[in-house]
C-alpha cells in the first residue's frame, strides 16, 4: 500500500518535472532545469520572507545551550531511524552503535537533550531512505527542485516521502504537541544552515547551479559514507566521468 | 677549519631543506591546520568577523601550499586547453581571490571547533593523495574536510578541498562551462572579476 503511494508520488513528480522542461538544460542530471529554477525562484522567496528570518531571530534569541539541546533532542528522535537505515545498508554494527546512541541520550542524556553518546564515543551517523536505496544500487535519477522541501532527486523524493512515514514526531497523537515539534524541528534545520548562506552568496557565481552541484555531490558523498570513488579528481584537464547509471553503485565495503 | 664549518653548517641547511620537503602531506596538513587555528583562537578582530584580516592569515599561512593553476583547470574542465597561458594567469589569480575570500569567511565563523585528523597512511611512491579531517563542534553535526595533495618537484601542494564531500574545485564546473559557453574564456574571467569586486565593495562598505 506505501509501496504504491511512493511509487505514484514519484511517477507524479517526474511527471511535473518533465512537464516544466521547456527551458533545457545542459546538465544530464537535470533534465528539468526549467521547472527547477522556477521552483528555485519560489523557494527563495519564501526563506527571503520567512524561513531566514525566523531562523535568524532564533539564532538571536535563543542561548547556544538552548540551541544544542534543541538540536541534539531531534537529532536523537533521528537516530532511531538511522540505526534502521543503518540495518538495511548491511551495517548491523552502525546499527547498534546508533540504537546505543537512543539508549545511552535518553537515558543519561535526559530524554536526548545532551548528547552524551558521542562523548563516550558512539559516533553520529547520518543515513535516511534515499540513501539506503543509494547503497541498493538504486540510481539517483533527475534533480528536482521542490517548493518548500527543496533539492531533492528522484529517488530522494521517494526517500523523503518513506522518510517523512517513518518519522516518529508524526506518530504524536496529541496534534498541538506534533505541530510544535514539526514546527520547531523546521526552524533548528534552517538554523543549522544559516553559516552556509554567506558562502553560497559571497562564492557562488549561479546560486542555482551551485546548491544543485552541491547538493548531487553531497549526496553521492552520503551514499558512500564519506568515502566516495574518486573517479577521475587527479585526471589532469579531463572531465571526470559524470555521476551517472552504473556508477552510482557503491563499493562493497562500507 | 673555518671552510670546514661552513661546509658543516651548508651541509646542516641542505639537510634542513631536505627534511622540510620531505614533510608528508598528513603532516603538513596537521601543521598548517594547527598553526592557523591557533592563531585565530587568539584574534579576537578574526573572530569578530575582520574579514581582512582573516584574508591577510590565509594568504600568507595556508596559500602558500596551494596550487592554484591546478585548482583552476580542475574547476574549468576540458576548455583549460583552449585558454592561452595569459589567460590561464589571469584566471587563476580571479579564481585565487574568490575562494580565499569564501575559505576566510569560514575562519570569522569560527567559534571553539576542533580539528581531528582521520587515520592517515600513503604508499612511499604515491604522488595524489587525500588527507581527511573533521571538525567537531557542539551541539552541530560534524563536517567533514578532506584535502587533495599532489606532490610537484619538490613539496605536496592541496589542489582540492572538499566540504562534507563538495569539492569547493569540481564544484564551479558547469558554472564555469556555461560562462564559457556564453561569452568564452574572456567572458568567464570577466564574471569572476566582477563577482570579486561586488564582494570587495560590500565588504568596504560595511567596515
Amino acid at each position: 500500500m506505501k509501496k504504491m503511494f511512493v511509487k505514484s508520488v514519484v511517477s507524479f513528480a517526474v511527471a511535473i518535472a518533465l512537464s516544466g522542461a521547456a527551458v533545457a538544460g545542459d546538465n544530464p542530471k537535470d533534465p528539468a532545469e526549467g521547472f527547477n529554477r522556477a521552483m528555485f525562484a519560489v523557494n527563495e522567496g519564501l526563506d527571503t520572507v520567512i524561513m531566514k528570518p525566523v531562523a535568524q531571530g532564533y539564532d538571536y534569541v535563543a542561548p547556544l545551550p538552548v540551541k544544542a539541546v534543541v538540536g541534539n533532542f531531534f537529532s536523537n528522535i533521528g537516530d532511531l531511524m538511522i540505526g534502521v537505515n543503518n540495518l538495511l545498508q548491511g551495517k548491523p554494527d552502525q546499527a547498534l552503535n546508533d540504537w546505543g546512541r537512543v539508549l545511552v541520550n535518553t537515558t543519561i542524556g535526559i530524554g536526548g537533550a545532551f548528547d552524551i553518546a558521542s562523548e563516550m564515543g558512539m559516533d553520529k551517523h547520518y543515513e535516511d531512505f534515499g540513501q539506503t536505496m543509494g547503497v541498493w544500487g538504486v540510481d539517483e535519477g533527475a534533480y528536482l527542485f521542490w517548493p518548500v522541501i527543496g533539492p531533492r532527486t528522484v529517488r530522494d523524493t521517494a526517500g523523503w516521502v518513506v522518510d517523512s512515514y517513518t518519522d516518529p514526531v508524526w506518530y504524536i497523537d496529541d496534534v498541538p504537541t506534533r505541530n510544535t515539534l514539526v514546527g520547531i524541528r523546521l526552524i533548528d534545520q534552517r538554523y543549522a544552515l544559516l553559516p552556509t548562506d554567506k558562502i553560497i552568496e559571497e562564492g557562488a557565481l549561479d546560486k542555482y547551479t551551485y546548491i544543485r552541484d552541491s547538493y548531487l555531490q553531497h549526496r553521492r558523498n552520503a551514499v558512500y559514507d564519506g568515502n566516495p570513488p574518486r573517479n577521475g579528481a587527479a585526471g589532469e584537464d579531463v572531465r571526470p566521468a559524470p555521476i551517472g547509471p552504473g556508477s552510482s553503485k557503491p563499493a562493497s565495503d562500507k | 677549519m673555518k671552510y670546514l664549518f661552513s661546509l658543516l653548517a651548508g651541509a646542516l641547511l641542505l639537510s634542513g631543506n631536505v627534511f622540510a620537503s620531505d614533510e608528508s602531506p598528513d603532516v603538513l596538513v596537521k601543521r598548517v591546520t594547527e598553526e592557523v587555528l591557533s592563531i585565530v583562537r587568539t584574534d579576537k578582530d578574526i573572530q569578530s568577523g575582520d574579514s581582512r584580516k582573516a584574508v591577510q592569515l590565509v594568504e600568507t599561512k595556508v596559500l602558500p601550499n596551494f596550487n592554484f593553476m591546478r585548482m583552476t583547470s580542475l574547476a574549468v574542465g576540458k576548455d583549460w586547453r583552449k585558454a592561452t597561458p595569459e589567460q590561464k594567469k589571469r584566471l587563476s589569480d580571479e579564481f585565487r581571490t574568490l575562494l580565499v575570500r569564501t575559505y576566510s569567511n569560514a575562519l570569522t565563523a569560527y567559534k571553539d571547533q576542533r580539528v581531528v585528523f582521520k587515520p592517515f597512511k600513503m604508499e612511499p611512491t604515491e604522488t595524489d593523495v587525500m588527507v581527511r579531517t573533521e571538525v567537531r563542534q557542539p551541539g552541530q553535526p560534524a563536517v567533514q574536510i578532506d584535502y587533495a595533495l599532489e606532490k610537484d618537484e619538490k613539496s605536496w601542494k592541496v589542489y582540492d578541498v572538499v566540504v562534507a564531500g563538495i569539492s569547493l574545485v569540481t564544484n564551479y564546473r558547469d558554472s564555469f562551462a556555461q560562462e564559457i559557453r556564453a561569452g568564452g574564456i574572456d567572458g568567464l574571467i570577466a564574471t569572476i572579476a566582477a563577482k570579486n569586486k561586488q564582494i570587495a565593495t560590500a565588504q568596504a562598505a560595511k567596515s
